[in-house]
């Protein structure tokens, strides 16, 4: 029977959402101050949000010890309803600390262009050769394993799963309170306590008492406008696509055997599709940030440009694309080659699907588990049946596709020929997310 | 541009018509661990490996007016059925979705049911595990479905054909 491994001493981080994190736990600690964790204070949560709500500049760290810190309250809550020996509370610790340590510099980006899962890395982390394994194998030697099979919810004990994986979970909870609170906008915010409060353990998950639905709602509704109102914001998905189209031409300049200026020796593996952890572990973004003000003085003309694009925040505009004239694409490629803007970097159309969120349905053909209430009866019933408000947003489908191009060079190009594209882009004036635009609407 | 959709619809038309969102959910995820060129994420859900992505994108491609949804009830349970329309063709002209011998796997999953599948599925997400080990997991995640060993031992030997398929020297490529 494992022994609790207490600190001395419980120490405390000072944070802006809960106020503070509370760690007594040694393992717990030791795992905060291991290297492939610390690593994380160097990945932004938010990818390129940045552009569009400057304070949204926070890392993985302080989510990641946010996550952490609202699981240690729940299992608090858990005190007395349900029994957890102190190995499935350290599960549940771990497993919130550490389910994204396996995301890389702009993750969003990169994963799309290199192929590969951050979650694949999360589990090579915790079961490579690193220090958080070896920290977790103090544990028990079978800890790590276990440990990657919560976070990959293959675990047996579906509580444990549902804690940090389920439609209303402690890793959802903080980044939308964190985002909110460092993007600034308030339509993120709800009652975390209550919702804490109302919370049920139950042996297949997590259940929420019905006093305590409008918590829950509004936990839904924040949910919902932070989907559409900052992580799918039109300039930060502009951003998302000159990252996209720098990995894809550097990775396309490689494959043609071109000379980079400054060769990109921690990219290599990547470029060469033979990814070790070491080599993963590396990277983080101020070593992309540092390729991208080498790569702007580049002979490539497309790698260089592309590079300042992201720098210099002069991103793409964009109009609404109608997805039903996808015949307009064909030849709006057509005109961008004649005009000899390659479409290939400079042209495309980004969607609701290229997003790695979510919002909140009831569960189609039973694939997604719905958050459900616990009535004063002790039945469970599905969230959606009982709230009107739920009801009316979790229902619809909501779809949205932009165009996304270089206003500049279209409007650089001779009168015919930019009217032409100007035209069939329906723009006759300057749209979109240009380098003037700072206003987040 | 929109090459992840055209993907999928590349699929439908191949296979004609898939019954069942869990159904095309599994063929897709089957498909990439034979190497089809799908870039849809999975995880683990309550029915096998899930992609979100994927139902963004068929709700995506029914918006858009390239595919036909046709839902059907039968008592509580809904079937969704997917077919592609004369603008799903069309669509396809402008983007080139070559499977290879991939089309051939395409056309033996839809042949079977979603339940096989989503067993076949559960398999290859735990293909890294000892025998032993994985067919615990199947019996724990799948003990509503009542797997037996048996079916266990036909979805490996599937998985064993569609591999066959997926080389060259396989016999007559399918109809």
């Amino acid at each position: 029977m494992l022994k609790p491994l207490l600190l001395e001493e419980e120490k405390v981080f000072k944070d802006p959402v809960h106020r503070y994190v509370h760690v007594r736990d040694q393992y717990i600690w030791d795992l905060i101050n291991s290297a492939e964790f610390q690593r994380l204070r160097r990945i932004k949560q938010l990818g390129t949000s940045f552009f569009t709500f400057h304070g949204g500049e926070h890392s993985r760290f302080n989510h990641s010890l946010g996550v952490y810190e609202l699981m240690r309250r729940i299992l608090d809550t858990f005190e007395g309803r349900i029994h957890l020996t102190y190995e499935e509370k350290l599960l549940c610790l771990c497993a919130a600390l550490l389910h994204d340590v396996g995301h890389g510099p702009f993750s969003h980006s990169f994963e799309k262009v290199f192929r590969y899962h951050h979650e694949d890395w999360t589990r090579a982390i915790l079961l490579g050769d690193t220090q958080i394994n070896r920290i977790l194998r103090r544990i028990d030697e079978d800890f790590p394993k276990k440990l990657a099979e919560v976070i990959a919810k293959t675990y047996d004990n579906k509580l444990i799963v549902s804690l940090i994986s389920s439609q209303l979970d402690a890793d959802r909870m903080d980044y939308l309170l964190r985002d909110a609170y460092y993007t600034g906008v308030n339509y993120g915010n709800f009652e975390i306590e209550r919702i804490l409060r109302v919370m049920r353990p139950q042996e297949d998950g997590i259940v929420f008492k019905f006093s305590g639905m409008h918590a829950v709602e509004d936990y839904i509704m924040s949910r919902y406008q932070m989907y559409w109102q900052v992580y799918f914001h039109p300039v930060t998905r502009s951003g998302e696509v000159v990252l996209r189209k720098i990995f894809q031409r550097a990775k396309v300049l490689f494959e043609q055997g071109y000379a980079f200026h400054q060769e990109p020796l921690m990219l290599l593996p990547f470029l060469q599709d033979k990814v070790e952890l070491a080599d993963y572990l590396a990277l983080d973004e101020s070593v992309i940030l540092f390729y991208m003000q080498m790569w702007r003085k580049e002979k490539d003309p497309i790698l260089k440009d592309l590079c300042a694009r992201f720098l210099d925040r002069n991103l793409y505009k964009y109009v609404e694309f109608n997805s039903r004239d996808f015949h307009l694409l064909p030849e709006l490629k057509e005109l961008f080659e004649k005009a000899g803007i390659d479409p290939a970097y400079y042209l495309e159309v980004d969607t609701t699907s290229d997003l790695p969120y979510d919002f909140y349905r009831a569960g189609d053909e039973e694939e997604r588990i719905p958050i459900m209430l616990q009535m004063p009866s002790g039945d469970l019933v599905e969230l959606s049946t009982k709230s009107e408000i739920v009801q009316a947003i979790s229902g619809k489908r909501r779809f949205d596709y932009k165009l996304y191009f270089p206003m500049d060079k279209v409007m650089a190009l001779p009168g015919d020929l930019s009217q032409k594209i100007r035209e069939r882009l329906g723009v006759m004036e300057n749209v979109g997310a240009s380098r003037q635009d700072y206003s987040p609407d | 541009m929109l090459g992840r959709h055209a993907k999928i619809i590349r699929l439908i038309e191949i296979a004609g018509e898939v019954s069942g969102r869990k159904k095309l959910q599994k063929m897709v995820y089957i498909g990439k661990h034979l190497n089809l060129d799908f870039d849809e994420r999975y995880e683990f859900h309550m029915y096998g490996p899930y992609s979100e992505e994927l139902t963004l994108r068929v709700d995506e491609l029914c918006n858009m007016g390239l595919l036909d949804e046709q839902m059907e009830s039968k008592g509580a349970i809904h079937m969704y059925r997917y077919t592609l329309n004369d603008s799903g063709h069309e669509f396809l002209r402008f983007h080139e979705v070559d499977f290879g011998l991939g089309e051939r796997v395409i056309k033996r999953m839809n042949e079977e049911n979603s339940r096989f599948l989503e067993l076949v599925s559960t398999i290859l997400y735990f293909h890294h595990l000892p025998y032993e080990e994985m067919k615990a997991k199947i019996f724990t995640f799948k003990s509503k479905q009542r797997y037996t060993e048996e079916e266990i031992a036909k979805g490996q030997d599937f998985v064993e054909e569609l591999k066959a398929l997926m080389n060259k020297d396989a016999g007559t490529p399918l109809m």
